[in-house]
């Protein structure tokens, strides 16, 4: 046998095993196995429910996307202090929701973070540390107050709660990507324009809580 | 001194106010072992408190990691057969939400820690996790040898988080660390709203 001939056949043993792999990997994966049932009930519809409520709403999305925006503007430390407390903040407003604390105005409040926010976007604007973290923060408690305690009847509270809390922080984590363009020209005054733009939205959301 | 001591007295009343066990065992069709090892992983009210105490020992340093390796499934072991024994579960519904908040927010301020310190907070979440589970698994009616698969999952578990997070050296690591602990924070913090509220 030629040395050529000999790598063909390494070739064609290599190759024959990689297929084997293949097709067993391919059964592993399509065998039917038997699903065990468990008295838990109500887990993954929580938990479907919790991750789609945050994204269900315009106001909610606008308003977690421009906090990722701002703190993008912001640098650090702001771009990772804000996603770090926001989170806590915003479960005290669900938490007082749930303890039935009242809190008038929540959705004008909602409007407001809109508002205020894209126009902080907007404006670029830098005020002191603490005064953004206040700021995104006492908003927070709105967001936590009306979305947080919506639980279906029957549904798991805590995965509700855990797809609630992952998902918000998918939004900031989104607006926090979308802001890193904020180190070019153009994305800056694109950054600025997305935040006039969550800021008309927040206009026409107060438009809607008011009237 | 006379509020003092209604405020302590209303805390020991909350924390020993006998509430029902929820806790489980999956039947995962292979003995009661396997169904310890997969009720970690399938039940959160356990899982994020032990990937929370984790991470707060990873933060902590190789120290606290290798303490915490072993004192939390001890700790939930010992626990869980004091409480099988008992087939009491004398802690309230609401007590994973205490859990998660508090490991949640050390985590989140990465708060540095002596590795005694990390270690007594693992030996209080096994005490108190453990207990529930043992409590649970003996009024189902089932095996005690599910708890030696639960213990054996906390270590596996532990140790692949402790490590992973005391490799991380680049900053926006560890800050990814404690944004995973203000998320189990806020987790808690809702939970503790909805066992307040009598929600679940």
């Amino acid at each position: 046998m030629t040395p050529g001939a000999g790598r063909h056949a390494v070739r064609r043993r290599a190759g024959g095993r990689r297929a084997g792999t293949v097709v067993l990997a391919g059964m592993a994966l399509l065998l039917a196995s038997p699903a065990w049932a468990h008295v838990q009930q109500g887990q993954a519809a929580g938990l479907v429910t919790g991750l789609r409520h945050p994204v269900s709403g315009l106001d909610h999305v606008l308003a977690m996307v421009a906090v990722g925006l701002w703190g993008a503007q912001l640098g650090a430390p702001a771009i990772w202090l804000l996603p770090v407390t926001f989170p806590m903040v915003m479960a005290f407003g669900g938490f007082l929701g749930l303890l039935g604390v009242p809190l008038p105005g929540v959705e004008i409040g909602i409007a407001a973070s809109a508002i205020l926010l894209g126009s902080m976007v907007a404006r670029e604007a830098r005020p002191p540390l603490w005064l953004a973290a206040v700021l995104v923060g006492f908003f927070a408690v709105f967001h936590g107050y009306a979305h947080g305690t919506e639980l279906p009847a029957g549904q798991s509270g805590l995965m509700y709660s855990v797809g609630f809390v992952i998902a918000t922080g998918c939004l900031h984590a989104t607006g926090i990507g979308i802001g890193l363009i904020h180190r070019w020209g153009w994305g800056r005054i694109a950054l600025r324009v997305a935040g006039s733009a969550v800021a008309a939205a927040g206009i026409i959301f107060m438009w809607q809580a008011v009237a | 001194m006379r509020r003092r001591v209604l405020v302590a007295g209303a805390c020991a009343t909350f924390l020993l106010w006998p509430g029902t066990a929820h806790a489980h065992l999956v039947t995962t069709g292979l003995g009661p072992v396997y169904d310890g090892v997969s009720h970690l992983f399938l039940t959160f009210d356990d899982l994020l408190p032990v990937l929370a105490m984790a991470l707060l020992a990873g933060l902590n340093g190789p120290a606290a990691g290798r303490r915490t390796l072993f004192t939390l499934p001890i700790a939930w072991l010992a626990a869980g057969a004091a409480g099988y024994a008992s087939g009491a579960a004398l802690l309230p519904a609401g007590v994973t939400s205490l859990s998660l908040l508090a490991l949640g927010i050390l985590a989140a301020v990465d708060l540095r820690l002596a590795p005694r310190v990390v270690s007594a907070l693992a030996v209080m979440l096994g005490i108190v996790h453990g207990w529930l589970n043992g409590a649970s698994i003996a009024l189902a009616g089932r095996e005690e040898s599910g708890l030696v698969g639960i213990a054996a999952a906390i270590f596996v578990l532990a140790a692949l988080v402790a490590a992973l997070v005391v490799t991380l050296r680049r900053p926006w690591t560890r800050i990814a660390v404690r944004v995973a602990g203000s998320w189990i924070a806020a987790i808690g913090l809702l939970l503790l709203g909805w066992a307040l509220s009598g929600r679940i």
